[in-house]
């Protein structure tokens, strides 16, 4: 039964984001046409016909209707930049931002973890110092500046700009290897970023149990130290930890507008920023829908797993 | 395993990353930054800069402008007449120019073309401004079209509509959601498209059946970069060889580097201050909310002679720009106007000062009244200047209350002018029918405040008249003279002030390409030109393999990598082996 009600509640709150996605982005300022038509030699007919083109002629009701109808249809509109479908235009650059901010999002967890799991281990070591001193300096710093500076500090070795090159070979090989070569000065920026994010939860969460009663009984059975904390310490620690890398994880799909943006790397982050200089509603209501959706989904299964890791908030 | 699979996946990585991409006999390529999204490229419908640059490669238009002058020249058509009532244009499109495909350009590609946009609302989207004034468009035979116009239009070589193949676009049934993506894309341009990734590339390979010849070297890729500072950065690094819209700074940070070079061109862009004259619709009712002093012409004169032009230019442009005056930059040479001795408004801020005062605004407790400045954050220039006007206005007892605002924001203050002052600017074209055009009473916008193109909500019945009178002078010396008294009523109303016409700051690999043709011939720019000649001209300094350059360093990286992968196996091999031995 509960079950069923969150299953509920995830159906709620993703009607609820297209409803406002929907008055959200009629508020932002611009005028799409305006935008479209600047800078043009354009008539006041020609504004008209786009506008009817648009359906930005009708009143906002009737728009609204319009978008949610479609929309329970599985129908997310034409893009006015692209000229597209949205569905299409989505898709298209859903590829690279998985690519992108999935690897990086598996890295910096992988990495985080670990690191906060030494660093609690040794509390005040040189370790944990150092550790905990870098990663919050690398939290600290603008992802635009740490992206242009190792842009800059690596020279040649890596590719300034977007995913692959215009002159690889077509062979899967060489084109995947170039996908690779163009993947790793984005991915260290996102990495170095949001690393210490995990970092710090793990470190805390593992302190708060470093002193509790069943890691002496487990060490005065004789358990090696690595095994005390692979085995007892670290699963009673990790909980706090899933609940944000699955929140990341449906982040992850929002893509990273900064990283994207900087190293012009074709996912949805630098979709949205696009988007948003139309304004282009229906692909920004498109990417909202999608984005709050992959958010909603994975928030659902952070639920469902913690009844798996901890039964005590088991869903029944 | 798992140690053993990540490390032969970084082997094997780190061995890719260390294999040239070019091989040494490949194709010349010619990599271009572009820093815009392309929205379409359908030629019906692509409305963005980077979109029509490309379209222009790809379709040839009626009439062209020449590189080394920007007159009007041979297109699709070779040869224009117009009738003595001037209502009537006959084109010659000569035998012999082919499409990519092989089959002739005649005047029946022409004549669908405009009949397409004629009859479809949505072919009009992009170009449709061109064709209003159009009666009809026949093609006689297979070298000859009539347009006939409605009224005489001078503008009539200034058509910048590309032509496009009838027997592929007859089939097309729906405009509205043909892509133009069969590629290749059948053309008459200099290059063929072949090949566009949404958001990352477009490639184009040379049309061997261009009849003015085809280019000297393979292919021509555009780049896409959302930032330009990584833009300038890739070409320092030889990732792309040519750049354009550089900010000064970027510009001066190429000073020297090797490889590298660059270009300072005359623009075709001008930055303008607007001072909101007191907006009305067309219907003549109020709109916006301009400050009441600005609709005395007094005022607005005395904010334009306390700005001193040339220290804006020095200090914010860094020099590279020159001082506004008219409408028309100085690139478009005849069209081009700066006031006489007698009506040049010089800086002068004790002038300024005095004319505030017989206007009737006295100093209340050192300030005669605050105006709004409203500027685009994130605008180098914006940022800036409006500092330097802040100083500039406190000096004859203005106010302002500076608002830097987003794109869009900007966008919709200026459209409901609701703004005092603000920042704009325009590109202008080789005919300044458009720019002129911008500021005539009939841009303003309807009773619901839309539908308007204006800007600077001026509505002047001489500068009116002038306008019309241009239209249609058919002598070009005499619509000449017309066009420049235009822009001196523009300079002496002062619905806006031509802050500075900016330089066209371009760079590229002079290793790569050893020539670029710019238009004008003098001081001109290879991109974003009247045409396809900066990139057609383009002369390959030889068959170098571009990406040669990276071997070296992406070897030692892969070295590198491959030793930090082997260290970490070793290490790991060696935990798990005293692990397994103590338990």
């Amino acid at each position: 039964m509960r079950l069923a009600g969150r299953l509920g509640g995830a159906a709620l709150s993703l009607v609820m984001v297209a409803v406002l996605g929907f008055f959200l982005f009629r508020v932002v300022p611009g005028d799409p046409v305006v935008s479209m038509t600047r800078g043009r030699p354009t008539t006041a007919a020609m504004q008209a016909e786009l506008r009817a083109q648009f359906g930005l002629d009708r009143p906002l009701l009737s728009q609204f209707w319009g978008y949610f109808t479609s929309l329970l249809q599985g129908d997310l509109g034409t893009s006015f930049t692209f000229r597209r479908p949205v569905a299409d235009v989505i898709l298209e650059r859903l590829g690279p931002t998985l690519l992108l901010v999935g690897t990086s999002t598996l890295i910096a967890v992988g990495l985080g973890l670990w690191l906060g799991v030494r660093a609690a281990w040794r509390r005040d070591s040189a370790f944990d110092k150092a550790t905990t001193g870098v990663a919050l300096t690398l939290w600290a710093v603008p992802t635009f500046w740490l992206g242009m500076l190792l842009m800059m500090v690596t020279g040649d070795l890596f590719p300034s700009r977007g995913m692959r090159d215009t002159d690889t070979a077509p062979d899967f090989v060489s084109q995947a290897l170039d996908v690779g070569h163009h993947l790793v000065l984005p991915s260290i920026t996102l990495v170095a970023v949001v690393c210490a994010e995990y970092m710090l939860v793990m470190r805390s969460s593992l302190l708060e149990e470093m002193h509790a009663p069943y890691l002496t009984t487990a060490r005065a059975k004789g358990l090696r130290d690595d095994l005390v904390r692979r085995r007892h310490a670290v699963p009673n620690a990790v909980l706090p930890a899933i609940t944000l890398v699955f929140l990341r994880f449906g982040l992850v799909v929002a893509g990273a507008i900064t990283t994207e943006t900087v190293f012009s790397w074709p996912g949805l982050g630098l979709l949205f920023y696009d988007a948003l200089t139309g304004p282009d509603y229906f692909l920004l209501q498109g990417l909202l829908v999608c984005t709050a959706g992959a958010v909603v989904v994975m928030n659902l299964l952070a639920e469902l797993l913690y009844g798996v890791l901890d039964p005590r908030v088991k869903v029944v | 395993m798992r140690v053993k699979a990540c490390a032969l996946l970084a082997i094997a990585t780190t061995l890719g990353v260390a294999t040239p991409q070019v091989q040494a006999q490949g194709p010349v390529i010619l990599k271009v930054a572009i820093v815009q999204q392309i929205d379409s490229m359908n030629p019906f419908l692509a409305v963005f800069q980077s979109s029509t640059e490309v379209g222009r490669l790809m379709y040839d238009y009626l009439t062209a402008y020449a590189a080394d002058d920007q007159r009007v020249t041979e297109g699709v058509a070779n040869r224009w007449e117009p009738s003595a009532d001037k209502l009537t244009w006959t084109f010659t499109v000569p035998e012999g120019k082919k499409w990519s495909d092989g089959k002739p350009i005649t005047a029946q590609d022409v004549a669908f073309t405009y009949n397409l946009m004629l009859t479809d609302e949505v072919a009009r989207t992009a170009n449709g401004s061109f064709v209003t004034n159009f009666e009809s468009v026949a093609a006689t035979d297979d070298k000859t079209v009539v347009i006939k116009t409605k009224a005489p239009q001078v503008t009539m070589l200034a058509l910048d509509i590309p032509i496009v193949p009838k027997h592929v676009w007859e089939k097309v049934t729906n405009i509205k959601d043909y892509a133009n993506d069969q590629m290749p894309v059948v053309g008459s341009g200099p290059f063929v498209l072949t090949e566009h990734v949404a958001g990352q590339f477009i490639k184009l390979k040379t049309n061997k059946n261009y009849w003015r010849g085809a280019a000297k070297y393979d292919e021509l890729h555009f780049v896409y970069f959302q930032n330009s500072d990584a833009a300038v950065q890739a070409l320092g690094k030889g990732e792309v060889d040519l750049v354009n819209r550089m900010a000064p700074a970027q510009f001066d940070s190429l000073d020297g580097k090797a490889g590298v070079t660059r270009n300072k061109a005359q623009g075709r862009r001008f930055t303008e201050l607007l001072i909101n004259p007191g907006a009305q619709t067309k219907a003549g009712v109020p709109i916006g909310d301009g400050n009441p002093a600005l609709k005395d012409v007094r005022v607005r004169r005395a904010i334009a002679q306390a700005v001193d032009l040339d220290a804006l230019v020095q200090r914010v442009n860094l020099g590279y720009a020159e001082k506004g005056a008219g409408l028309v930059p100085p690139v478009f040479g005849k069209w081009h106007w700066q006031p006489g001795a007698g009506e040049l408004r010089k800086f002068d801020p004790a002038a300024a000062n005095a004319a505030l005062d017989a206007a009737g605004y006295p100093r209340k407790d050192g300030t005669r009244f605050t105006l709004r400045l409203t500027g685009r954050a994130g605008r180098a220039y914006d940022e800036q200047a409006s500092e330097y006007l802040k100083r500039s206005m406190s000096e004859v007892g203005i106010g302002l209350d500076v608002r830097l605002v987003s794109d869009n924001q900007l966008n919709e203050v200026t459209t409901a002018a609701t703004y005092d002052l603000a920042f704009s600017g325009w590109a202008t074209n080789v005919d300044p029918d458009f720019i002129l055009g911008l500021h005539t009473c009939a841009q303003r916008p309807g009773a619901d405040g839309k539908g308007g193109t204006t800007d600077s909500y001026f509505c002047d019945e001489t500068y009116d008249q002038l306008y019309a009178r241009q239209l249609s002078e058919f002598d070009e010396g005499k619509r000449v003279e017309i066009v420049k008294q235009m822009q001196a009523r523009f300079y002496d109303q002062v619905p806006a002030v031509v802050l500075a016409y900016e330089n066209a700051l371009e760079g590229y690999r002079s290793d790569h390409f050893a020539r670029f043709t710019t238009q004008p011939a003098q001081g001109g720019v290879i991109m974003a030109q009247n045409g396809m000649w900066g990139y057609y001209g383009a002369e390959p300094a030889g068959r170098v393999a571009q990406a040669s350059s990276k071997g070296p360093w992406l070897a030692i990286g892969g070295m590198v990598l491959v030793a930090a992968v082997v260290i970490g196996v070793v290490v790991v091999r060696r935990r798990q082996a005293t692990a397994g031995e103590r338990e």
